[in-house]
């Protein structure tokens, strides 16, 4: 079981430029149950990912991750340790094999896990070893769920991530989340599409 | 010729004729350089030095020969958008670019003896020092652009652009060096060409020129292989 | 240490990778020494008394030419974000990637720079004070350029920009590096190495912090 209990968000607000994205936004993602962000293009969702990432600072409002045990840190750099990333470029470099990239991530990530067998879970075993510049989108796309799934972090953020993918390449995407949450896992979503999970709902962009 | 050019009908003919083009080969280099660096007499003036003229002319002229051939590959990639053409083309250019590094070290190394000098900014050293680093941009320009298609547009242009400059480079330097003549003293043309000399040059000329085309055509049909296999693996990957 | 070595490594294998860059900087290097003498002209006493000077020059800006990629490549497809999730410190991730830049340009324009002596016809008690010089200041070129890269990281089609902020940064690298060949040749000794390593070596503890610092603010995307 993962450590942590649930990621509290109070009165967050982000004003970038002169762009008021959202104000006074409180919600909590629990352990175990998903939580997807709507909203239409621009409704800030990926500003919200990034802030809750801490690649960025919220122009006000407190974010808490709290842990099992009753710890807990609102500390943006100490967040860092727990998350699981996927964001709109697919972080590959395309003159690396997709088995030298997920290699990479996992050496960087410090993960231990059979690397065939995480791209054999992604339907990438026969590709593996070409170039990524080669592969399709849809490919390129499950090769970093396989780094996601191999790094093995309790709080993933993924911003669109059933973009470019096909009908089993979604199927997996939800199978994933899944077996994240039921494990112990925090899972948020920001999707346009449907995810067929049972979700918790976050609505950005109504004024 | 153009029959030729199906990269099927290539691979089945090349595939005949590259074991008898890399054994005449050997055995043209292996007859070169016996009579050249054994067999034949040393020149009166420089002594045995001059049995490097035997490794280095005919190098110089394999990277000339090899420059108008990828060019010319260019020009019909470019013209009839042939692939196997820009494949040429593409493959030719690393083997140019050794034969006239090849030309440029052997000649430094014959320079030392001859002029005291490892290297002297003459005429013909330094057009070939260009022709050198026109060979390394063309290499470059192809790895630097992903998609082939466009690469090989590119570098055909630049191929072709470098072989109408090659004249123009070679007559400003030559002109360049006429400019500050008095410096060092070169001496042109090197010893005069007697038959017992010729023998040996021709037969590494021939030799090189095979070892060339054993090379590229090896070359070719790597890359044709590899592309196949690419495709074959993409195609069986499935899409996603 | 491991996740240290994974991104050095990584690094270098991009480096020498179709369009890496460390392959085009090394030409351009050559290419640049090599045909300044056209110039100058081909006295080769002249020649000899600039060797040190136009290679360190050309060494320069060869060295910078692939600096604008540093962090911008990263940057670009997304990898920076998970770099800076990962359990290395950005600090240290900068060290990595000045390190990597260094082994895949620095270190081999070194290593070829003998060869650019011959066509300038250096004398040979230069050739010591010439690799060594450039062995000691070309890390300093590597580590102001990070820094130079990571300020520049948010322009767009950044091209000169780069060498502009960088070149004034790295003069005493480039004084420090060509006067210890000169004096090599001249049969002086003076305090040009010394110097030069002090240079070098600050600038390489201090650059990955302030790299680090550069870099952060554009992960907020």
């Amino acid at each position: 079981m993962l450590p942590i209990s649930q990621l509290d968000v109070a009165n967050l607000a982000s004003i970038r430029g002169e762009r008021v994205l959202f104000r006074d936004l409180s919600f909590s993602a629990l352990a175990g149950r998903p939580l997807c962000i709507e909203g239409a293009n621009g409704a800030g969702k990926t500003t919200l990912l990034r802030i809750l990432a801490g690649f960025l600072s919220p122009s006000a409002g407190t974010i808490r991750l709290r842990m099992k045990d009753g710890g807990g840190t609102a500390d943006a750099d100490l967040r860092g340790p727990y998350i699981g990333f996927i964001g709109h470029r697919e972080a590959l470099k395309s003159q690396l094999t997709a088995r030298e990239n997920l290699a990479f991530y996992a050496a960087l990530y410090r993960a231990a896990g059979d690397l065939d067998a995480a791209l054999a879970w992604a339907g990438l075993a026969r590709v593996a070893d070409l170039p990524a510049q080669y592969l399709s989108a849809g490919q390129k796309k499950r090769v970093g769920l396989a780094r996601l799934r191999l790094c093995a972090r309790p709080l993933w953020l993924l911003d669109e991530p059933l973009a470019a993918l096909d009908h089993a390449g979604k199927a997996l995407v939800t199978a994933m989340i899944a077996e994240h949450c039921a494990g112990g896992g925090i899972a948020i979503v920001a999707t346009h599409e449907w995810l067929d999970l049972d979700c918790a709902q976050l609505r950005l962009g109504l004024a | 010729m153009f029959q030729y050019a199906n990269p099927a009908r290539f691979m089945a003919l090349s595939g005949r004729v590259l074991p008898w083009l890399a054994v005449a080969a050997g055995l043209l280099l292996a007859a070169g350089l016996y009579l050249g660096l054994i067999a034949s007499p040393p020149d009166y003036q420089q002594g045995d030095t001059v049995r490097i003229m035997y490794v280095h002319v005919p190098a110089a002229w394999c990277a000339m020969m090899i420059y108008a051939l990828m060019a010319l590959s260019a020009a019909i990639g470019l013209i009839n958008r042939h692939p196997l053409a820009d494949l040429a083309a593409k493959t030719a250019a690393p083997l140019g670019a050794l034969f006239t590094a090849l030309a440029l070290i052997t000649g430094s190394l014959w320079g030392k003896p001859m002029w005291g000098a490892w290297w002297v900014w003459d005429g013909r050293l330094t057009s070939f020092l260009i022709l050198l680093f026109l060979y390394l941009g063309y290499i470059a320009l192809w790895n630097a652009i992903e998609d082939e298609v466009p690469a090989a547009r590119a570098t055909a242009v630049l191929a072709i652009v470098g072989a109408v400059n090659l004249p123009i480079i070679e007559f400003s330097v030559r002109w360049w060096t006429t400019l500050h003549q008095g410096e060092s003293i070169i001496r042109a043309g090197g010893p005069s060409i007697a038959a017992v000399f010729l023998w040996p040059l021709f037969l590494m000329a021939l030799g090189y020129t095979l070892l060339f085309f054993t090379l590229w055509i090896v070359r070719i049909r790597t890359e044709i292989l590899a592309r196949r296999a690419r495709s074959l693996i993409l195609a069986e990957g499935g899409a996603a | 240490m491991s996740a240290f070595v994974a991104l050095l490594g990584r690094d270098i294998r991009l480096a020498f990778r179709a369009g890496g860059g460390a392959m085009l900087a090394l030409a351009f290097f050559i290419v640049m020494a090599a045909l300044i003498p056209l110039g100058i002209g081909p006295d080769l006493k002249l020649l000899a008394k600039v060797a040190g000077g136009v290679v360190w020059s050309a060494a320069l800006l060869a060295a910078l030419l692939s600096l604008d990629r540093l962090f911008q490549a990263d940057y670009e497809d997304g990898s920076l974000d998970l770099i800076a999730l990962s359990p290395l410190p950005l600090e240290a991730a900068s060290f990595a990637k000045i390190a990597a830049h260094w082994l895949t340009t620095g270190l081999p324009l070194t290593v070829v720079s003998p060869l650019l002596g011959l066509l300038y016809g250096l004398p040979p008690a230069a050739y010591p004070a010439l690799v060594l010089s450039l062995l000691i200041g070309t890390p300093a070129i590597s580590a102001i350029g990070a820094v130079g890269a990571s300020l520049t990281l948010p322009v767009r089609r950044g091209g000169l920009i780069l060498p502009l902020l960088v070149l004034p940064l790295v003069t005493p690298a480039l004084i420090f590096g060509a006067g210890a060949i000169s004096a090599a040749l001249n049969g002086l000794s003076n305090g040009a190495f010394g110097l030069l390593c002090a240079f070098s070596f600050v600038a390489v503890i201090v650059s990955p912090f302030i790299t680090a610092f550069a870099v952060r603010p554009n992960l907020a995307g």
